[in-house]
């Protein structure tokens, strides 16, 4: 089997702050292969976005990423800042969130193009811009007779389109799209995923999808992953994550998302820890209601469903219920904690 | 639409307008024309029963936020009332003006969207809190005290001393959203209007504000109108749902009736474009194209027919529809194509109307029997595309191709079971 396009092993990234260092990515490991779709879920806090910029190269002064990274078998850790510059764009892209305060409004959208390809390729002509531009917006549903038009003549939902596309034009292998559709209206946001699913299809691309929203990854992603306080809980098959979910926190989410067939309202008691000085054991055992007296000693390694070694195609959890084994029998009894006051809840 | 007829009515919108006056180019200022007018909320009327959740459910510009806002007197009207009769007295907001104004305000409030914006972040939360008791009633010291700690505690901000000296910048989302309820009840209002109240913040914190939210309304009696544009969360917080498109109310009734039996074309497709967490549902793919048009420049009709799946002849059609369709058909067309029909009708400027009739005129280059081809092509790819019902007239003229619009139904809200639907095709059955 060929490399996968994003190789991700213990990625851990700490920002440094006056109080000490926030552990916003603390241990993280997956992979995506091309023309699959991972989705990465959690709440604000979790470092879903942290690990996005993080794949890119494009974290604040101030924070350290250590780690392996790998782009189809090239290290991507090891590159000086010149180097990592030169992928940026034209093998690893960013879809941002909020379209409408990405683009220059004093730029055409032609100009945003010659632009973007003129950066990575200096020598091409203009027909040869306006050709491989005008096939991305046709793709994406951008008429050929705006290639002129200024972005305030577009509404939100064709402004994010022209954001993908000027993503996609330098047909990179690895698109990391960070909330592409909390600004925009449910039925623009649905046609906005349909071109997400469609395209990581079309062109074979491997994309990383961020969002907070289970409905969005349900609708869209191939596999995901559920990030609480740093960590991924749980990742895998999508269908089996939200059919089968192994994690507490998993499980917690899902009953606390509000849909239409919702009839109760269930939360999560407790709030997100604080990631400067996160709980000791499991990071979740605070608020689980499944917690035993053995997950605020240890941390829980990442193990398949079953218990087994984590391999390509299974489900991984990373919790000690199902690792029951490895749980000494004295510490299995439930968590004896205090009463979550009302005023530690979010 | 009168459910329990023996509960008092609290708020009565009547007709409802709110219009903003564009400015318009400088030019156009000097010869004396008008900029336009947007018309955020156009001829509205509502009803809520004291004690009842009422939800306005709409994409961004469909005028929710306006129409909330004018509840409160925060938006002049352009016309139409508010009647808020509260304690057997009647008043009309929408002429309230100045100190009146402010003082009605003690009885409507507000809860705001942003948690992290509707708080001052140089302010104590006991001082926030406590603002409004200072500026309407005067209060200070122990007492302003007293009834600070007891409206912290009542959105469980408890104990309340933990609280009164942070400042918003300590508090999680979740704890601030709880500041600004507190704030917003201190008064005790009969009415609040909460503008999207939970939609910034993380999922398994949503629940417990609309929790807390259910609480206060039983404990103090309190009437809501809800602001959101999550249908999910309507469907479990309101008694009825208004769904609104272009400042207008298309389809409004009892929650489980607009759920059970969603009969707008508009607020089907809402309901069908909400992604599920069940992968096995999928989003279906005929959702309608497009987005909300421009304010300014409304469709004719029905404004939602340029996006609808059901439409039909009497919606509405107009040459704007014609140049989308056109538009639209050269994200198909290879690009050499595309050049070449460009170069033959150009830019399609004359289509920027709504006029009932237009000449779609040949560019220099181009011949009218090649725009007549053109527009066939486009109609024999899709010869079911609801537009050409509306389309009464396609002719060859020595100028160019004339196109007729057919005339629009008048439309307006009418009784369909237990909702009321603003739609030609529902209201024909």
């Amino acid at each position: 089997m060929s490399d996968p396009t994003i190789y991700a092993q213990h990625i851990r990234i700490w920002y440094g702050t006056p109080a000490g260092p926030v552990r916003a990515v603390d241990d993280v490991s997956f992979s995506i292969q091309n023309g699959e779709i991972l989705g990465l879920v959690g709440e604000s806090g979790s470092g879903k976005s942290t690990i996005g910029r993080g794949l890119l190269g494009l974290l604040p002064p101030g924070s350290v990423m250590d780690g392996e990274l790998a782009f189809k078998g090239e290290d991507l850790l090891a590159l000086d800042q010149k180097e990592r510059f030169k992928r940026r764009g034209r093998d690893l892209a960013m879809i941002f969130q909020e379209p409408l305060t990405r683009l220059n409004p004093l730029m055409r959208v032609s100009e945003h193009f010659t632009e973007t390809l003129r950066t990575h390729f200096p020598k091409i002509s203009d027909a040869e811009v306006e050709k491989r531009s005008l096939d991305v917006l046709q793709v994406i549903g951008i008429p050929p007779s705006r290639w002129k038009a200024y972005p305030h003549e577009f509404s939100g939902g064709m402004r994010q389109r022209i954001m993908i596309a000027l993503a996609l034009v330098l047909r990179p292998a690895f698109v990391v799209a960070d909330e592409p559709t909390t600004a925009l209206d449910v039925l623009v946001e649905a046609q906005i995923i349909r071109i997400l699913r469609d395209l990581a299809e079309q062109f074979d691309t491997a994309l990383l999808l961020i969002t907070h929203n289970l409905g969005i990854i349900a609708e869209a992603c191939d596999r995901v992953a559920v990030m609480y306080a740093g960590k991924i809980v749980e990742i895998g098959d999508a269908r089996d994550v939200f059919s089968d979910p192994q994690h507490p926190y998993t499980q917690e989410l899902l009953r606390s998302t509000i849909t239409l067939t919702t009839d109760g309202l269930h939360s999560i008691p407790g709030a997100p820890p604080d990631l400067i000085d996160p709980p000791s054991g499991c990071h979740f055992h605070p608020r689980c209601p499944k917690a035993m007296a053995h997950c605020a000693v240890a941390e829980p390694p990442v193990r398949n469903k079953r218990g087994g070694k984590p391999e390509p195609g299974t489900t991984d959890v990373a919790c000690w219920i199902n690792q029951l084994a490895d749980v000494p029998e004295d510490a299995r009894g439930p968590l004896e904690r205090g009463e979550i006051s009302v005023a530690d809840e979010a | 639409m009168p459910t329990k007829p023996d509960i008092p009515i609290a708020l009565d919108v009547q007709d409802l307008q709110v219009y903003f006056k564009l400015r318009g180019s400088g030019l156009s200022r000097l010869l004396g024309k008008e900029g336009g007018t947007v018309k955020a909320v156009d001829h509205v009327s509502l009803r809520l029963r004291r004690g009842e959740v009422l939800g306005l459910v709409g994409e961004s510009g469909s005028g929710k936020t306006t129409l909330g806002r004018a509840i409160l007197g925060l938006v002049p009207a352009t016309g139409g009332a508010i009647e808020h009769t509260s304690g057997g007295e009647s008043v009309d907001i929408s002429k309230l003006r100045g100190r009146a104004l402010r003082e009605h305000r003690t009885k409507v409030q507000m809860i705001f969207q942003d948690p992290h914006a509707a708080l001052n972040p140089a302010m104590t939360i006991a001082t926030q809190v406590g603002h409004p008791l200072v500026i309407h009633q005067k209060l200070r010291g122990a007492e302003l005290r007293e009834r600070v700690v007891a409206a912290l505690e009542s959105v469980g901000l408890a104990p309340a001393e933990q609280f009164m000296g942070k400042y918003p910048s300590d508090l999680s989302g979740g704890q601030k959203q709880r500041a600004v309820i507190a704030r917003s009840i201190i008064l005790n209002p009969d009415v609040l209007v909460a503008d999207e109240p939970v939609s910034m913040l993380d999922m398994s914190v949503r629940a417990k504000i609309l929790q807390l939210m259910l609480d206060l309304k039983h404990k103090l009696g309190l009437t809501y109108v809800y602001i959101t544009h999550d249908l999910a969360t309507a469907k479990f917080f309101c008694d009825r749902v208004a769904i609104m498109y272009l400042g207008k109310v298309v389809e409004i009734g009892p929650t489980d009736e607009i759920f059970a039996n969603p009969r707008h074309p508009y607020t089907q497709a809402l309901l069908k474009a909400i992604p599920d967490v069940d992968p096995a549902k999928q989003v279906p793919r005929d959702l309608p194209r497009g987005e909300i048009p421009d304010a300014a420049r409304p469709p004719r009709g029905c404004s939602f027919h340029p996006r609808c799946p059901l439409a039909r002849a009497e919606c509405g059609w107009e040459p704007r529809d014609l140049k989308a369709l056109v538009e639209e058909h050269w994200t198909r067309v290879p690009v050499d194509e595309y050049e070449h029909e460009h170069a033959v009708v150009g830019g399609l400027r004359e289509l920027n109307t709504d006029a009932k009739t237009v000449l779609v005129q040949p560019t220099r280059g181009g011949t009218v029997a090649e725009i007549f081809a053109m527009f066939t092509k486009i109609r024999d790819e899709n010869p079911d595309e609801p537009l050409w019902s509306g389309v009464t007239r396609i002719e060859q003229t020595p100028d160019g191709v004339a196109f007729d619009f057919a005339e629009p139904a008048e439309i307006a809200l009418h009784p369909a079971g237990s909702s009321e639907v603003a739609c030609v095709r529902v209201n024909a059955q």
